[in-house]
């Protein structure tokens, strides 16, 4: 099975800020931009996480 | 007064039956409520998203009280409800340590077990009236 990091993160971003989306607000727009800023912020903040952790070598 | 009190005890079972059905299945508490569009997102996100840690080779945690944290994972996997005895009957879930994706697969069925617990108190709110 062919798998990369980026992609799986990216999938559970979706899965997670759909979920808080709809929990967080009652009006789909509402549900619809809370949960793009959420997913946006995930992945953004995991590619910046992911090139900060870079310059620490293991 | 005693028919107050009687209501309040049938409210309260209600209310927790809700929560029951809500935890057994993913949305459920919400679609008996009334919350259609809600009950139906999560009745779809969350067993995908378990289903997805199954397929990533995840592994369904055993209740070990020897082992904190891998009881604590063991709580949060079955956080999903019935789909977690479902997966174990089945013999899914035995996760395979040395698969490239066992560490995601594990985060995807923990955090859906936990959002699921989250959407339960969601559930017992709407169910209570404060929202």
């Amino acid at each position: 099975m062919r798998a990369s990091h980026l992609g799986l993160m990216i999938v559970f971003a979706l899965f997670v800020s759909v979920v808080f989306g709809t929990l967080m607000r009652d009006e789909p727009r509402e549900q619809l931009r809370f949960g793009a800023q959420l997913f946006t912020a995930f992945v953004v903040g995991g590619i910046a996480l992911g090139w900060i952790l870079y310059f620490f070598p293991l | 007064m005693r028919a107050t009190t009687a209501d309040r005890e049938q409210s309260a079972i209600y209310t927790y039956l809700i929560c029951l059905a809500a935890w057994a299945i993913p949305g459920a508490g919400h679609l008996l409520l009334g919350r259609i569009q809600k009950g139906l997102t999560f009745l779809i996100t969350l067993p995908l998203m378990f289903a997805f840690g199954l397929w990533l080779e995840g592994r369904l945690f055993p209740v070990e009280i020897g082992q904190p944290l891998v009881a604590l994972a063991a709580l949060a996997d079955m956080g999903i409800g019935v789909a977690f005895f479902i997966a174990r009957s089945a013999g899914a879930g035995a996760g395979r340590v040395v698969a490239l994706t066992y560490e995601y697969g594990n985060a995807f069925l923990i955090v859906a077990g936990l959002m699921n617990m989250l959407v339960v108190l969601d559930a017992f709110d709407v169910a209570q009236g404060r929202k």
